[in-house]
């Protein structure tokens, strides 16, 4: 059988299939339909400094081939992370990821600060999605400076594997990706959800409470591919893909546009086994093309 | 309780009256059906649905542990509910389940009230098997929009007792569900109930103004159905907590209801 192995900057994965943020929760709601140990990794929902309780209900409305969230990172924060989730996942064999998120460059830096210590924690995700709430409540993944300054503020308190999930909701997202490898990034992710909107016809009103939300599913492949085709042309520094992967040749596509790992994220509702399946269909793929190694196969694309 | 992935295969599709049909369904591969609480429900996948893009949540509505059958009542309302009714004996459904935590049972002598509004009385069957099981005679309260929509009230006679309201009058009395005489007449000490958010509201207002115990099973909008995505959150007095994990039944203490 092929390697699967993938190296993440410093952070060496069993293969390249992790779960995306905010969709397969802390990963032990999935423990009764996997075995966790064989994922390549997990990233665990948003995690703030301050405990959130997110946005009102409707929170969901599902759209043709995907659906919109608006759940509004909510979370108990980082202390009650620490301090009561990450003893009862410490112990999964698999690296388990956390998601940060924050709206000021303190909050960041502080959340990744009070994460640094924890041994079963090798890398943070950050998510620069969010509302920059000094500026105005622009995404701070919108701009090349935010995006660079959260980095920057993040880089200065945290020695283990910093990603960085970029924004999709931007007209150029190589250059965000350069801003970031700049100032220490090991690693880009992307993408996160796509702005979008549902509307109630009958009602004459917004589906979502908050009206716009974060766009998942099969149905941002084609733009998610695109993206990280287009990174992988910017910068030298390794790529997580995702968007919209629903089953193996999915991820292989991604791998091919020149992900080093891939991310499933909505797919996990519809299967809960999705990502175990994902990992043996690559397996399947590489020896059905002669592959003794996925990294035969990364950025591989032939145009 | 563990949660599965299973394929059943679909023994019996009865249609009920021109909106709803029953969907009997057994392990595909023989194995025993799950523990499985009333309250609790399934993820259904949708296949063949161009448009349904998720599971979609029922309830368990009933289990014949001889026949070792799951039952799911459904109303059509949408694609993913009507590509659901055109199953047939023979065809797989694939379902993850069981999910959510159930109605608490009660102890010791009490009067139970179980109060069902359309299809919100799906629940209520498995829940007045499981009681009329521990020997208990609860009473079904089951209201509807008229006659048509009146469901398996043979089924729920063979546990216990039925009074039906109508809006139109076509069967029972004529009204809500918190109209019905009943409740002038009898005393009930612990009422379950499941259906329109307004019927519920009323349900637990009047179990709020007589002292009496109350559950209601909630909905919400959901992709997960684990506790996982947190798109299905209700309000309550512990912060938003997900429907579908802590849920879909709470007791009306809980909750944030202007009752
Ligand atoms: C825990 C739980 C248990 C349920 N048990 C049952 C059951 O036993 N039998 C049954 O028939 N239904 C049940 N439902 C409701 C059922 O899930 C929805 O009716 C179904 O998902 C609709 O799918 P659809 O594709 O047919 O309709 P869609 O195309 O998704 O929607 C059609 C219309 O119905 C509305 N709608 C969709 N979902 C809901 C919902 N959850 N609540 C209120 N309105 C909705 C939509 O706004 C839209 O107007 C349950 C829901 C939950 C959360
Ligand atoms: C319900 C839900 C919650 C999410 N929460 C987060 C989050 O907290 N942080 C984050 O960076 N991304 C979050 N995401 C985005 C996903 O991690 C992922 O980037 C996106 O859904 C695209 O991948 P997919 O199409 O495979 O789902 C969330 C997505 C969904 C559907
Ligand atoms: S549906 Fe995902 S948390 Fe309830």
């Amino acid at each position: 059988m092929a390697d699967l192995r993938v190296n993440i900057g410093r952070l060496s994965l069993k293969n390249p299939v992790m779960t995306a943020s905010g969709t397969f929760g802390y990963g032990v709601e999935f423990a009764d339909f996997i075995d966790l140990s064989r994922l390549g990794g997990i990233i665990v929902k948003g995690t703030t400094l301050k405990a959130r309780e997110g946005n009102p209900y409707p929170r969901m409305a599902e759209t043709p081939s995907g659906m919109l969230n608006a759940v509004g990172l909510q979370n108990k924060g980082v202390d009650y992370f620490v301090e009561h989730i990450y003893p009862e996942i410490k112990d999964i064999d698999t690296h388990i990821i956390v998601n940060v998120s924050g709206a000021s460059l303190d909050d960041y830096a502080e959340t990744a600060r009070r994460l640094s210590p924890l041994e079963k924690i090798p890398a943070i995700e950050l998510n620069i999605s969010c509302p920059n709430v000094k500026e105005g409540g622009m995404a701070f993944g919108t701009s090349c400076r935010s995006a660079a300054s959260v980095v920057k503020a993040v880089r200065a308190v945290y020695g283990g594997t910093l990603i960085v999930k970029l924004s999709p909701n931007v007209t150029d997202i190589a250059e965000i990706a350069r801003a970031v490898e700049a100032e220490g990034a090991d690693a880009v992710s992307l993408i996160n959800t796509l702005l979008g909107m549902a509307v109630d016809a009958e009602r004459r009103r917004p589906v979502l409470f908050t009206v716009t939300g974060g766009l998942s599913g099969a149905c941002v492949k084609p733009v998610a591919l695109r993206m990280v085709w287009q990174v992988f042309h910017a910068v030298k520094i390794p790529i997580v893909g995702l968007g919209g992967i629903m089953n193996a040749t999915d991820a292989v596509e991604f791998l091919l546009a020149g992900a080093r790992a891939v991310e499933i994220g909505t797919a996990n509702f519809i299967d809960p086994q999705v990502s175990v399946k994902v990992i043996d269909g690559i397996a399947a793929y590489l020896d059905r093309q002669g592959c003794r190694s996925v990294e035969e196969i990364i950025g591989g694309l032939q145009v | 309780m563990k949660k599965l992935i299973s394929d059943l295969r679909v023994t019996e599709n009865v249609a009920l009256h021109d909106r709803y049909v029953l969907l009997k369904a057994a392990p595909a591969d023989g194995t025993p059906l799950p523990e499985m609480l009333p309250g609790q429900f399934a993820e259904l996948r949708v296949d063949g649905s161009p448009t349904t893009f998720l599971r979609r949540p029922i309830s368990i509505n009933y289990v014949d542990r001889a026949a070792n059958e799951v039952w799911f009542l459904i109303q059509l309302v949408g694609d993913g509910t009507r590509q659901l009714a055109t199953l047939r004996q023979g065809d797989t459904l694939n379902v993850v389940y069981p999910l959510g935590n159930g109605f608490s049972l009660p102890s010791g002598d009490e009067r139970l009230l179980l109060v069902g509004g359309g299809v919100g009385t799906a629940p209520l069957l498995y829940l007045g098997s499981m009681l009329h099981e521990k020997e208990y005679a609860p009473h079904f309260l089951l209201g509807a929009r008229s006659a048509g929509d009146v469901l398996q009230a043979e089924a729920f006679r063979r546990f216990g007792t039925v009074d039906i309201t109508t809006e139109d009058g076509s069967a029972g009395e004529r009204g809500y569900v918190t109209q019905h005489s009943l409740l002038q007449k009898e005393h009930f000490d612990r009422i379950y109930t499941c259906g329109p958010k307004p019927m519920m509201v009323a349900v637990a207002r009047y179990a709020r103004a007589n002292g009496i115990a109350c559950e209601v099973s909630l909905e919400n909008t959901m992709a997960c159905g684990v506790g996982a995505c947190l798109c299905c959150v209700e309000n309550t007095r512990d912060g938003h907590v997900c429907v579908c994990k802590e849920g879909p039944v709470f007791n009306i203490e809980k909750l944030l209801w202007q009752i």
